[in-house]
């Protein structure tokens, strides 16, 4: 089962649209909740990010028996650095998006905590690929 | 239909019902069908928060209760009459007088059910202070939000707070109080005058508990009519048998929206009345969306339960009423007229002691199947069905919307020529006789409604 949303730069009034729609199909399929909630939060932050940082992107879902896979994906400016991306507090969020309680320097450390499995490709001016994935069983 | 997790105290007179689907269309948690023209609750998915009772326009939706005589079974009567009761009468009409009237009517006592609102209060405190791992947790003052946690919300059953209701602790403290005075207990009965139909399921099959802690449920409207009667019947010169002194001036709002909420000292909690912004909100708060929230007070009826769909007044006019009963009660406290801790507290120990209910589970109604590949293969029907679909969610399948009747077939409950788009499109290719879709209609709506009335009538 294959689904899409599109993101759009600075929309964050419609964030979480994605993260709502993944959360009623995995409960439908009866997946543990935990489970769900770790999928759902970690898509939202992924969300955001795409929003805040990278001129929005696309929502690629992709669902089947055993795993939810989630790519996310932008033409952003891409990451620098992603191992130190990766590190609780580092930030690279404008003052307005910390304004509006964004850019923690949390996104990228809470979705690696969320995700059974995480694999991020940036290319610099290219954009940035993140695929997540939480396994059923 | 079939199948109930619990019992249901909302039932739906099938004589009565002609099928306006009002009720499916308000339920918020999309439990009505209409088959054969008559409205149909699915077990599993009510949760008996009312909403279909308060729109239903043939009073077919009703509210199953105990009969009133059965509490003549027992020498000691007692009523649990919940805060709200006197706010249904006017301003004139103090609570002692309506707790005289409730002795004249065949009880032999009379107590409030939030008589142990601020022993509750403290227990729940109490629980935050020791599950500040968790958050956030919520309240279970409401047996609707329950109900609506345990079908909707399953990841947040574990957030809900173990603690007795009031109406529970208060049953057990006047139970106790009269054994001890050496009244045998079987001769002890207690009944509860309900402001809604949740609270009677709740009682008849409690969540996380073997048995209720009531003998038997009154409707408020019933119980209405009766002090009323009573009251029309009494002349001027009627001496009160008892004063009304149970409650605080915190106890008696505490069934109302934020009653319970600023009772306790949490940094960050919300009070939410009406099921719909309840809802809301906890899908909210199920994705993360609102961070370092300590507590939820959430009720299922707007005010709190001077809107329960039971009591008889408006629930603004209720509301008020039992506010100028606390802002009386509050300024005696302040001159020193009445004490703020009741006779409960001699069973404090008690009563914070056994106070815990058992494990509440999740019952998902979301789920499509227990065996994953087959809810997998359900879904994807689903979202093909959907496709097909007009998206327009008109009803006239007998399901509340496009999506549900989508839910319906794929579970087999109902069939793609329901759908009256789906019905004109085979007309137009000749792939269905135009009587076909009539059959088809008529097994939704009823026979008589697609009579040719148009020449008949």
């Amino acid at each position: 089962m294959h689904f899409e949303y599109n993101v759009i730069e600075g929309d964050f009034a419609n964030a979480g649209k994605a993260s709502s729609e993944i959360k009623k199909t995995m409960k439908q399929l009866n997946i543990d909740s935990q489970k769900i909630k770790r999928m759902v939060v970690a898509v939202y932050e992924a969300e955001v990010n795409a929003i805040a940082h990278a001129y929005g992107g696309n929502i690629y879902v992709d669902i089947d028996s055993e795993k939810i896979s989630v790519i996310i994906k932008d033409t952003g400016p891409g990451i620098n650095d992603i191992e130190l991306a990766m590190q609780q507090g580092y930030s690279t969020a404008s003052a307005k998006v910390r304004e509006m309680g964004f850019g923690a320097g949390m996104g990228l450390p809470n979705i690696k905590n969320n995700v059974d499995h995480l694999d991020i490709k940036s290319e610099i001016g290219v954009g940035t690929e993140i695929k997540m994935v939480v396994n059923f069983t | 239909m079939k199948d109930s997790f619990f019992y249901h105290a909302l039932k739906i007179d099938q004589d009565r019902c002609f099928g306006c689907s009002l009720c499916m269309r308000k339920c918020p948690t999309e439990a009505i069908r209409v088959r054969n023209g008559k409205a149909q609750i699915y077990g599993n998915r009510c949760i008996d928060c009312g909403d279909c009772f308060k729109v239903c326009p043939s009073g077919a939706v009703y509210v199953a209760q105990d009969d009133f005589e059965n509490i003549y079974n027992y020498s000691t009567r007692v009523v649990l009459m919940p805060s709200v009761f006197p706010g249904q009468f006017a301003e004139n009409f103090s609570a002692s007088l309506i707790h005289s009237v409730l002795l004249d009517i065949g009880f032999t006592n009379v107590i409030e059910v939030e008589a142990s609102a601020m022993i509750h209060s403290q227990l729940t405190s109490q629980y935050i202070e020791e599950r500040n791992d968790k958050k956030p947790l919520i309240s279970t003052f409401c047996p609707a939000i329950v109900r609506l946690i345990q079908v909707k919300f399953p990841a947040l059953v574990d957030n809900l707070i173990p603690i007795k209701a009031p109406v529970d602790l208060t049953a057990n403290y006047i139970r106790k109080k009269l054994i001890d005075s050496g009244i045998p207990e079987e001769e002890i009965g207690i009944f509860y005058i309900t402001p809604c139909a949740a609270k009677i399921a709740a009682t008849k099959s409690p969540v996380g508990e073997e048995k209720s802690s009531v003998d038997g449920v009154l409707n408020m409207d019933t119980m209405y009519n009766k002090v009323l009667m009573k009251l029309k019947n009494t002349d001027k010169d009627y001496k009160l048998k008892t004063i009304a002194n149970d409650l605080n001036s915190d106890c008696v709002i505490f069934s109302m929206t934020n009653g319970e909420k600023r009772l306790n000292n949490c940094k960050k909690s919300f009070a939410i009345d009406e099921i719909h912004n309840v809802i809301e909100f906890l899908d909210r708060v199920e994705n993360d969306e609102i961070e370092d929230l300590d507590f939820l007070e959430l009720r299922a009826c707007d005010q709190g339960c001077p809107g329960g769909v039971l009591t008889i007044g408006n629930r603004f006019v209720i509301n008020d009423r039992v506010m100028l009963r606390a802002k009386k009660i509050a300024e005696r406290e302040r001159r020193g007229e009445t004490t703020r801790r009741k006779e409960i507290y001699e069973y404090e120990e008690e009563l914070l002691n056994n106070s815990k209910v058992g494990k509440i589970l999740p019952r998902s109604m979301m789920v499509l199947d227990n065996d994953i590949s087959i809810a997998f293969q359900k879904l994807t029907k689903i979202k093909e069905l959907e496709a097909k679909l007009p998206q327009i969610d008109c009803s006239v399948c007998g399901a509340p919307s496009c999506r549900a009747l989508a839910e319906d077939i794929a579970c087999e409950k109902a069939s793609l020529v329901d759908c009256v788009f789906i019905q004109r499109n085979l007309e137009n290719r000749e792939s269905m006789s135009n009587n076909e879709s009539i059959e088809i209609m008529k097994k939704i709506w009823g026979g008589e409604i697609l009579d040719d009335y148009i020449l008949n009538k």
